[in-house]
C-alpha cells in the first residue's frame, strides 16, 4: 500500500491567546521518516499531540489514513511516545508492557520488544526504580509495542547517552527499513540529520521550510570557513563569526570562494583554511536568525 | 471486557503496591470499630449489629473517597496519563475497571469489620438479612463512588486527598453513623437526613434490623446522589476539555 499515511489540512490551533499552529499543511506518505525541527515553542509538540488524538484541531482536519485520531480504532496503527517520560511507577516493567499490549491485537511479545531496544534483564523492576535512560528507552519502546505503521516520536533521545542514543537509532532505523513511517522532532539536531529523509522546519506554528535533508542545507547555501589566524580584518559576505576555545574562527558565510579570496588579497597570515558545508543546525540557526529564542 | 479486567489488574496492583493508601482504607473503619464500637456496645445483639452496620458505610464512604477522591485526582497529574489515551481505547474500559477495583476495596475495608463485629461483640446476622445488608451496601456504594469521583476529576490531587480527609469526620458524625441512631445527640438529628450518610446508614439499618427508613433521608440520598453524579460528569468533562480537546 502507498499513499499517504498521515495528513494534516489547514490545521490551526490556539491556547487562549497562543497561536500553537497556524495553518498548518503537511502530507507524511506511508514509510517516510520525517524530521520535525524546530525552536522550543514552535507547535512542534502540538502538532503531534494533534496527530496522535490527544488534542483537537481549532481548525482544519488532521487524519490517520484519512481517519480521524480522536476516534480510538483509528490509533491501532499509531504508537507514540511522548515528550514527557510518563510510566506507571508502581508497576514493573513487563506489566507496563503487558498493559500496553493488552490494547493491540497483535502486539510485540514483550521479551522480543525488550530485547530490541536494550532492555532485557529488567523485566521484573518496578518502572519508579529505573534510570532516566532506562525509562526513556521504555517509553520508545511502547510505541513499537502493537506493531504500528506510523511512530509519533516526541523528542525520543533526550536525556539518553551516546550508545544509548545510537542503539535508539538502529532501532529507528530497523523500523524504517521494514516499511513503517516515522514522525520525530528531536532537539539534536544530528540525530535528525542522520536519521530523516525529509525534515520540515516548524517555527512560529507554521511550516517554514519542507525539504530532504540535503534540501534544508542547500537553502541555507551557508558554508561554514573555519581558520586559524590572528586579528582578522573586515571581511564582505560574512553573516556569523566566533571563534572556538583553541582561538580558530568560525565565519558564517553564503559565498565562501569570494571571502577567501579576500583573505588572500588582504593578505591575512592564516592556516589550517577549512570550509564546509553547514550542518542543519547552522541552516535552521539562519533560517530563525531574526528570532532570539534559544535551540535548548 | 478483557481490557476492563486488565485495567482492574494493574489498577489493584498499583494501589496495593503503595501499602500506605490500602493501610489507611482498612485502617480507619477497623480502628473506629475497635476503639468506638467494641469496648461501648455492651451486650446487646441489636445494638452491636447496628454499630457493625454503621462501621460499613464508615469503611464504604472512607474508601470511596479516597479511592476515587484522591486516587483519581493524583492519576491526573500523572504524564502516565495522556500516554493511555493515545492507546486505542477510548476512556470507558478505564472507568469501569476503576469502579471495579473501588468495589474491590471496599469490600476489603467492610470485612475487617464484620471480623472484629462477629469475634468481639454480639453482633449477629440471619443470612436473610446477611443478603439484605449487601444489597443495600451495592445502593449505598454508588453515591458515594460518585462524590469521591466528583472530588478526584474537579480538584488537583493535594486538595483532592484535603477534601477527602475534611469530609469523612463530619459526614461521618454528622450522619450519626458514630452513635446509637436511635438517639442522636443535639443538633446531629437535625442535620442527619440531609447528609448521605444518614440515608445510607437508614438503608443497611433497615436489612439488618427492624429500623424503618424516612422518607427524607431517602429524599436526600436521591438528591445527593443525582448531584454528586451530576458533578462528576461535569467535572470529568471539563477536565477532558482543558486537558484534551
Amino acid at each position: 500500500m502507498t499513499g499517504l499515511i498521515a495528513r494534516a489540512a489547514g490545521v490551526s490551533r490556539r491556547y487562549g491567546d497562543i497561536v500553537a499552529l497556524d495553518h498548518v499543511d503537511l502530507d507524511i506518505p506511508r514509510g517516510q521518516l520525517v524530521g520535525l525541527l524546530g525552536p522550543n515553542g514552535a507547535g512542534k509538540s502540538t502538532l503531534i499531540n494533534l496527530f496522535v488524538g490527544l488534542r483537537r484541531p481549532d481548525d482544519g482536519r488532521v487524519e490517520i489514513r484519512g481517519r480521524n485520531p480522536m476516534t480510538p480504532a483509528t490509533r491501532r496503527i499509531v504508537g507514540v511516545t511522548p515528550q514527557e517520560t510518563g510510566l506507571p511507577l508502581s508497576l514493573r516493567v513487563g506489566e507496563t508492557a503487558r498493559l500496553v499490549a493488552a490494547h493491540f491485537a497483535d502486539p510485540v511479545p514483550p521479551a522480543e520488544l525488550f530485547e530490541r531496544f536494550g532492555l532485557t534483564g529488567i523485566e521484573g523492576r518496578q518502572c519508579g526504580s529505573l534510570s532516566g535512560g532506562q525509562k526513556r528507552r521504555l517509553a520508545v519502546a511502547l510505541a513499537f509495542a502493537g506493531r504500528p505503521e506510523i511512530v509519533f516520536l516526541d523528542e525520543p533521545t533526550t536525556g539518553l547517552d551516546v550508545d544509548a542514543r545510537h542503539h535508539l537509532w538502529e532501532g529507528i532505523r530497523a523500523f524504517h527499513a521494514e516499511g513503517g513511517t516515522v514522525v520525530l522532532t528531536s532537539h539534536y539536531l544530528d540525530e535528525v540529520e542522520a536519521l530523516a529523509e525529509r525534515v520540515v522546519v516548524i517555527d512560529h506554528g507554521r511550516v517554514i521550510r519542507d525539504g530532504s535533508t540535503a534540501e534544508i542545507r542547500d537553502v541555507a547555501g551557508m558554508r561554514r570557513v573555519s581558520l586559524t589566524a590572528g586579528e582578522l580584518p573586515a571581511l564582505p559576505g560574512v553573516v556569523s563569526a566566533a571563534s572556538d576555545d583553541t582561538g580558530r574562527a568560525h565565519l558564517m558565510t553564503t559565498d565562501a570562494d569570494a571571502l577567501v579570496r579576500e583573505l588572500v588579497t588582504a593578505g591575512v597570515p592564516f592556516r589550517d583554511l577549512e570550509v564546509r558545508s553547514t550542518s542543519l543546525e547552522d541552516a535552521f540557526l539562519a533560517m530563525t536568525a531574526n528570532d532570539h529564542r534559544s535551540l535548548a | 471486557m478483557s481490557l476492563v479486567l486488565t485495567y482492574a489488574r494493574y489498577q489493584f496492583l498499583e494501589t496495593v503496591r503503595i501499602p500506605v493508601a490500602v493501610i489507611a482504607t482498612v485502617f480507619f473503619p477497623a480502628a473506629s470499630m475497635l476503639f468506638f464500637v467494641v469496648p461501648s456496645i455492651g451486650s446487646d445483639p441489636r445494638a452491636a449489629t447496628l454499630a457493625t452496620a454503621s462501621m460499613v458505610v464508615f469503611a464504604s464512604m472512607v474508601t470511596c473517597l479516597f479511592q476515587y477522591g484522591a486516587g483519581v485526582a493524583e492519576d491526573r497529574a500523572l504524564p502516565w496519563e495522556p500516554f493511555v489515551r493515545t492507546l486505542p481505547a477510548g476512556p470507558g474500559p478505564r472507568f469501569a475497571a476503576r469502579v471495579l477495583v473501588g468495589t474491590a476495596f471496599v469490600l476489603v475495608a467492610v470485612v475487617p469489620v464484620v471480623v472484629i463485629a462477629v469475634l468481639f461483640t454480639e453482633a449477629t446476622l440471619s443470612p436473610a438479612r446477611f443478603a439484605a445488608a449487601l444489597g443495600a451496601l451495592v445502593v449505598v456504594v454508588v453515591p458515594f463512588t460518585l462524590l469521591g469521583l466528583a472530588i478526584g476529576y474537579s480538584l488537583p490531587a493535594k486538595a483532592a486527598t484535603a477534601v477527602a480527609t475534611i469530609s469523612f469526620l463530619p459526614l461521618a458524625f454528622g450522619g450519626g453513623l458514630m452513635g446509637d441512631p436511635e438517639d442522636l445527640p443535639g443538633f446531629i438529628e437535625t442535620i442527619a437526613p440531609f447528609l448521605p450518610t444518614r440515608g445510607a446508614g437508614e438503608l443497611i439499618w433497615a436489612a439488618v434490623s427492624d429500623i424503618a427508613v424516612e422518607p427524607v433521608s431517602m429524599i436526600m440520598l436521591g438528591v445527593w446522589t443525582v448531584a454528586a453524579g451530576a458533578a462528576a460528569v461535569v467535572a470529568y468533562r471539563r477536565d477532558e476539555g482543558r486537558r484534551f480537546s
